[in-house]
C-alpha cells in the first residue's frame, strides 16, 4: 500500500495554485475600478466595484455602431455554442449511423472523405474558406458562423467509436423484435447514447463558445460579435488610451470563461468520460 | 409452433471462408434440439441462419411450411435468447418484454396479458418496473427468456444463454428452461459448447465439428454409440479414452497387452479403440492390462485415476472408496469397446465381421 | 464466435493514427470489427450521410482545393484578375529570411510547449493518482481552466505580463530582468510559452490521470512484489503502459502548439507582429488578411498542410513502433 507523502500534496498544491490563481485574480481584479488597477496592479481581494463594472459591460452600448452590448455578445456566443453543438450532434450521429450500421458500396469512400478532415484544421485553410463564405454571401450571418465549423469529423468519430462498442446483439434482438432502421435508431440507439450525447454536447459547446479566429473573420457587423470577438475589439480600442479599462477587459474575460469553466466543473465526470473515451 | 426443416444448408463468408457445409436436419414440432460442438464449429452460424441474422449461402431453411431464406428476422416468427441477454438497457423490464409486441401492433390488452403471464411464469413480476442494470445475472436471464416467451413464436432459438452465469445458477436455469419448453411445447434450437448442458437438455443432440454434422441422435444414443472419435472425445465426462491399438485376429493389442475379443473384432490392422472410463474395471494382478497411475482426481462420489497403459494416457473411474495403488491391472468387457477407423476416425461396427452371437453396440446400462 | 461477414475495414488507418482509442482499451477484436449484422438499403445510408458530406464538401474540400490552386497565382491587389506564377509563391516563402525565422520560432515554441505541458501534466497526474484524501478537490482545481479559450488566456496572460500592472514583470524586475512583453522579442516569446503551457496542462492531466487509473491494480500489485523501488516501478511498469496515452497526447499537443494557440498569440502580440514572435499559422492569417497576398498566404497554407501530413505520418511510422500497445 502506497503511503501518501507530504511532497505529493505539495506538488499538487503548487500545480493547482499555478493553474487557478490567474483565474481568481482575473475575477477579483475585475471588481476594482480601472484607476485602482492602474495604481495598484492586479488584485487578489474583492474591490467592491463588481456591480458597476459588470452592469456597464453587459448593458453599455459600445463599438462603432453603438449597437453592441456585453449581453448581445453573450447571446451570440450562446447561439454559436449551442448551434454548433446541436448541429454537430445531429450531423455526426446520422453519418456515424450510416457508416456503422449500413452495408453499402460507398461506405469506405464516405468514411475516408469524412475522416480526412481530421488531418487539416480550419486554421490552415482559413483564407480560402473566407473566400468561399463571401462567394456564398454568408458573411455576417449565423449560418456562416456555425455551419462551416461543422465541416470536421470529430463528432462523427466520437459516435462511430461509441456505436461500434454497442453490443451487436442489441441490433439483432431489435431486428427479431421487428425494428427497422428508423425504429432502431429512435427507440434503441438514441436512448442508449444519451450519456454520450450529453458528453459530446458539453465538449462541442465549449469548442463553439471558444471559437475565435473564425468569428473574427466572418463577422464585421457588430450585431454578430461574440465575446471572443469582443475581447479582440476591447484590445484594439486600448492601444493609445491613457488608463485602459482593465476592469472591463477582465470582466469580459470572466464572462467569456465563466460558462465553459462552470460546465466543465459541474459536469466533470461526463466531460472526462466523453473526452477520454472517444477523443482519439 | 412449427417444424423446422434445414436442408443442404451451407455458409460461405465473403472471401470464401466456409463456416458451415451441407447441413440436413429435420426438426419436429415441439422438439428440443441442441447444437453442440467446440468454438468455431459453426453451431452459432447455423442458429443465426435460422434466425435470419446471417444470410443463407446454400440450401433452404423452412419454418412450418414456409421457406424463410429471404424473410426478415422479425417476420420469421422466431424468438431468440442471447448469451449476453441483449436487453435494451434504457427500457424497464416491462418495456423490454413489450417492445417486440408493440412493433407488431399487438393490442394493448393482449400485450399486458402476455407480459403478466410470462412474468408470473418466470417469477419476475416484482421486477417489471426495474431497469436491466438493477437485476442480477439470473434475473436478466429470466427477462431474456420472458422476451422470447411473450412472443409466442413458432420456435425458440437459444445462443449459449447460460454461459454468462455461474455454475450453480447454470444448473438451476438449465432445469427451468427444460421445464418451460416442456410446458409450452415450443420447438427449440439451443446452441452450447457445454456437453453436459447438451446432454441434459436435448431431445436430440446435433454434434457439429468443422462446420459439418458429426452425429445426430438422442443423448444416450450419442453417448453409447459415438459415430466418430470426435464425438467420443467430446461427449461424456471424463472424455472417452481413445488409444491406438492393433487388431490381430480375435485379439486386440494395446501396447504390450493383448485383449481377447470373443469375436467382437470388426476388422483387422490398426484401429483407434475407445474405452469409457467407467467401463474399465480393476482386476487382480497380471490379468488385464498394467496401468501406471500418475495422479488421482477426487470427485467425492468417484475417484478418477489418470495414468498410462503402455505409453498411452488412460483415465479410469472408480467408486469413491476404491483403493488405488501405483500400478493396477485393468480390464474391460469386449462388448464395451468402441472401434474407430485409425485414419478417418469413423466408427467401425463390430458386428460387421463376426458371428452374431453377442448383442453388439446396443445401448447398455 | 469468430465468424464475421468480412467487410472492408475502414477503421485501420485511423486506428493506426491513434484515433482508435476506445478499441485500444477493450479486447481489440470485438470493437474494431464491423457489425456482423447491418441494414441494407439503397437510399437510407446516403440520406443519413448527405448533410455531413455536403458540409464537408462545401467548407472543407472546396476551400482546400482553392488554397491549392491559388497558391500558384499572384492575385492583383485590386482584384483585376490573377497571373499564373508556378512555384514562385512557394520559393518566395521558403527562401525568405523572415519565413525561415518564423518557422524556426514555431518549431522551438512547439517543442518547448509540448515538452513542458506534457511533463507537468504527467507529474500532476502521478501525484493526483496517489492521493486518496482530497483527490476530487485537486482534480477539480486542476481541470477547471481546461475550457478557457485561447484569446481569454492570452488576455489574462497579457495582464500578468503587463508593463504597468503585471505581477510577473514586477517579480522579475527584483531579479534584475527588465521584462518588456510586447516589445522585446524574447520576453514576448517567454510569456507566450508560459501562457500556452498553462492552458494546456489540464488537458494532459485529464488524459494521464485516466491512463494511470486504467493501469490494472493487479499489474501494480505484481510490480510491487517484483520491485522495491517506487521510481523504478513507475519507470519500468507504469510508464510503458502509459505510452499509448503519451503518444496520443504528443500528437494533440503538437497540433495545439501549431494551431490552437492562434488566439493567444493574436491577443498577446497586440496587433503588432512586426517585432514580436509569431507562428506560421499566424503568418498565413497575417499575409492573407492584412497583406492581401492571397497567393503567398495560400502557398503557406499548403506548406503547413504538407507539414501536418508529414508529421502525422512520421509520428505514426517511427514513434508508434516504440510504443507498447496493450
Amino acid at each position: 500500500m502506497y503511503r501518501t507523502r507530504f511532497s505529493d500534496h505539495l506538488v499538487l498544491i503548487v500545480g493547482a495554485l499555478f493553474l487557478c490563481t490567474p483565474v481568481v485574480v482575473a475575477f477579483m481584479t475585475s471588481t476594482h475600478t480601472a484607476a485602482d488597477i492602474h495604481m495598484n496592479g492586479l488584485s487578489l481581494t474583492w474591490g467592491g466595484n463588481f456591480i458597476d463594472t459588470y452592469e456597464k459591460v453587459l448593458t453599455q452600448k459600445g463599438g462603432f455602431t453603438g449597437e453592441i452590448t456585453g449581453t448581445s455578445m453573450v447571446i451570440n456566443s450562446l447561439i454559436l455554442g449551442v448551434g454548433f453543438a446541436v448541429g454537430k450532434i445531429v450531423l455526426s450521429m446520422l453519418a456515424a449511423y450510416a457508416i456503422v450500421y449500413f452495408r453499402f458500396p460507398m461506405a469506405t469512400l464516405s468514411f475516408w472523405v469524412i475522416f480526412t478532415t481530421l488531418l487539416l484544421p480550419l486554421e490552415v485553410r482559413i483564407m480560402p474558406s473566407y473566400q468561399v463564405m463571401s462567394e456564398l454571401g454568408l458573411l455576417n450571418s449565423y449560418t456562416g458562423l456555425i455551419v462551416p465549423l461543422l465541416a470536421s469529423a470529430t463528432g462523427t468519430f466520437y459516435f462511430r467509436q461509441f456505436f461500434k462498442s454497442v453490443p451487436e446483439e442489441l441490433l439483432e434482438a431489435a431486428r427479431i423484435d421487428g425494428a427497422g432502421p428508423f425504429k432502431f435508431f429512435i427507440d434503441i440507439l438514441v436512448p442508449i447514447s444519451r450519456t454520450m450525447i450529453a458528453a459530446i454536447f458539453i465538449i462541442m459547446f465549449v469548442y463553439g463558445w471558444n471559437q475565435y479566429l473564425w468569428p473574427m473573420l466572418m463577422t464585421t457587423d457588430e450585431r454578430f460579435f461574440t465575446l471572443m470577438r469582443g475581447i479582440k475589439s476591447i484590445l484594439q480600442v486600448w492601444i493609445g488610451s491613457q488608463i485602459p479599462d482593465y476592469n472591463e477587459a477582465f470582466a469580459l474575460a470572466v464572462l467569456a470563461m465563466l460558462p465553459p469553466v462552470a460546465i466543465v466543473v459541474i459536469f466533470q465526470s461526463w466531460f472526462i468520460k466523453g473526452l477520454t473515451e472517444s477523443d482519439k | 409452433m412449427a417444424a423446422i426443416d434445414i436442408s443442404s444448408v451451407g455458409k460461405i463468408y465473403n472471401g470464401g471462408v466456409r463456416a458451415v457445409s451441407d447441413i440436413n436436419l429435420d426438426i419436429k414440432d415441439g422438439e428440443f434440439i441442441v447444437l453442440v460442438g467446440p468454438s468455431g464449429c459453426g453451431k452459432s452460424t447455423l442458429l443465426r441462419m435460422v434466425a435470419g441474422l446471417e444470410a443463407i449461402s446454400e440450401g433452404t431453411v423452412k419454418i412450418g411450411d414456409r421457406v424463410v431464406n429471404e424473410v426478415e428476422p422479425a417476420d420469421r416468427d422466431i424468438a431468440m435468447v442471447f448469451q449476453n441477454y441483449a436487453l435494451y438497457p434504457h427500457m424497464s423490464v416491462r418495456q423490454n418484454l413489450e417492445y417486440g409486441l408493440k412493433n407488431r401492433r399487438t393490442p394493448k390488452a393482449e400485450i399486458d396479458a402476455r407480459v403478466n403471464e410470462a412474468a408470473r411464469m418466470l417469477e419476475i413480476t416484482q421486477y417489471l418496473d426495474r431497469k436491466p442494470r438493477a437485476l442480477s445475472g439470473g434475473q436478466r436471464q429470466r427477462v431474456a427468456m420472458g422476451r422470447a416467451i411473450v412472443r409466442k413464436p413458432a420456435a425458440f432459438l437459444f445462443d449459449e444463454p447460460l454461459s454468462n452465469l455461474d455454475a450453480k445458477l447454470r444448473v438451476s436455469m438449465r432445469g427451468e428452461i427444460k421445464r418451460l419448453q416442456r410446458r409450452l411445447g415450443t420447438t427449440s434450437i439451443y446452441v452450447t459448447h457445454d456437453q453436459l448442458e447438451a446432454m441434459t437438455l436435448a431431445d436430440r443432440l446435433v454434434v457439429l465439428n468443422g462446420g459439418q454434422i458429426e452425429q445426430v441422435g438422442s443423448p444416450l444414443d450419442v453417448y453409447h454409440t459415438p459415430a466418430s472419435t470426435f464425438v467420443a472425445g467430446f461427449i461424456g465426462s471424463p472424455a472417452m479414452n481413445l488409444v491406438k491399438a492393433e487388431l490381430q485376429g480375435d485379439k486386440l493389442a494395446i501396447g504390450p497387452s493383448l485383449i481377447s475379443l470373443d469375436g467382437y473384432a470388426p476388422t483387422s490392422g490398426a484401429v483407434t479403440v475407445g474405452l469409457r472410463a467407467e467401463d474399465l474395471r480393476v482386476v487382480s494382478a497380471n490379468e488385464g492390462m498394467p496401468f501406471i497411475v500418475e495422479y488421482v482426481e477426487e470427485l467425492g462420489s468417484q475417484r478418477l485415476a489418470h495414468g498410462l497403459v503402455g505409453d498411452q494416457a488412460v483415465t479410469i473411474a472408480l467408486s469413491g472408496e476404491a483403493e488405488i495403488t501405483d500400478t493396477m491391472w485393468i480390464a474391460i468387457d469386449p462388448s464395451r469397446l468402441h472401434f474407430f477407423d485409425a485414419g478417418t476416425g469413423k466408427r467401425l461396427e463390430a458386428r460387421a465381421t463376426v458371428t452374431a452371437t453377442a448383442p453388439v453396440p446396443e445401448p447398455v446400462g | 464466435m469468430a465468424y464475421t461477414t468480412s467487410q472492408p475495414q475502414p477503421g485501420g488507418f485511423l486506428s493506426r493514427l491513434g484515433f482508435g482509442g476506445a478499441a485500444r482499451k477493450k479486447p481489440a477484436a470485438a470493437a474494431e470489427e464491423m457489425k456482423r449484422v447491418q441494414f441494407t438499403s439503397p437510399v437510407l445510408p446516403y440520406l443519413f450521410l448527405f448533410p455531413q458530406l455536403a458540409v464537408i464538401f462545401i467548407f472543407f474540400y472546396w476551400p482546400s482545393v482553392q488554397a491549392l490552386s491559388s497558391s500558384f497565382y499572384i492575385e492583383d491587389p485590386f482584384g483585376f484578375g490573377s497571373t499564373f506564377v508556378g512555384m514562385s509563391n512557394y520559393t518566395d516563402a521558403l527562401f525568405s529570411a523572415e519565413y525561415q525565422s518564423i518557422a524556426l520560432f514555431t518549431a522551438a515554441f512547439t517543442i518547448i510547449v509540448t515538452f513542458l505541458s506534457l511533463s507537468i501534466g504527467l507529474l500532476l497526474a502521478v501525484k493526483a493518482d496517489r492521493i486518496i484524501k482530497g483527490s476530487s478537490t485537486y482534480k477539480t482545481l486542476l481541470i477547471a481552466v481546461y475550457a478557457i479559450a485561447a484569446p481569454v488566456s492570452g488576455l489574462i496572460g497579457m495582464m500578468f505580463f503587463d508593463q504597468h500592472i503585471g505581477p510577473f514583470v514586477k517579480m522579475m524586475s527584483y531579479l534584475g530582468w527588465n521584462m518588456q512583453v510586447g516589445l522585446n522579442y524574447y520576453d514576448t516569446a517567454f510569456a507566450m510559452i508560459v501562457v500556452a503551457v498553462w492552458k494546456q496542462i489540464p488537458y494532459n492531466f485529464i488524459f494521464f490521470l485516466s491512463g494511470l487509473q486504467n493501469v490494472p491494480v493487479s499489474v501494480r500489485e505484481a510490480a510491487m512484489i517484483d520491485c522495491r523501488s517506487g521510481f523504478r516501478r513507475f519507470w519500468t511498469v507504469v510508464l510503458p503502459l502509459l505510452a499509448p496515452t503519451a503518444f496520443f497526447l504528443l500528437t494533440i499537443n503538437v497540433t495545439y502548439s501549431l494551431f490552437d494557440t492562434f488566439g493567444l498569440i493574436d491577443v498577446m502580440v497586440k496587433d503588432k507582429p512586426a517585432n514580436n514572435p509569431i507562428t506560421l499559422v499566424y503568418k498565413v492569417y497575417n499575409d492573407g488578411f492584412r497583406g492581401n497576398d492571397l497567393g503567398g498566404s495560400s502557398a503557406q497554407s499548403v506548406i503547413l498542410m504538407i507539414v501536418v501530413f508529414v508529421l502525422t505520418i512520421f509520428q505514426f511510422r517511427y514513434i508508434e513502433r516504440r510504443v507498447h500497445y496493450n
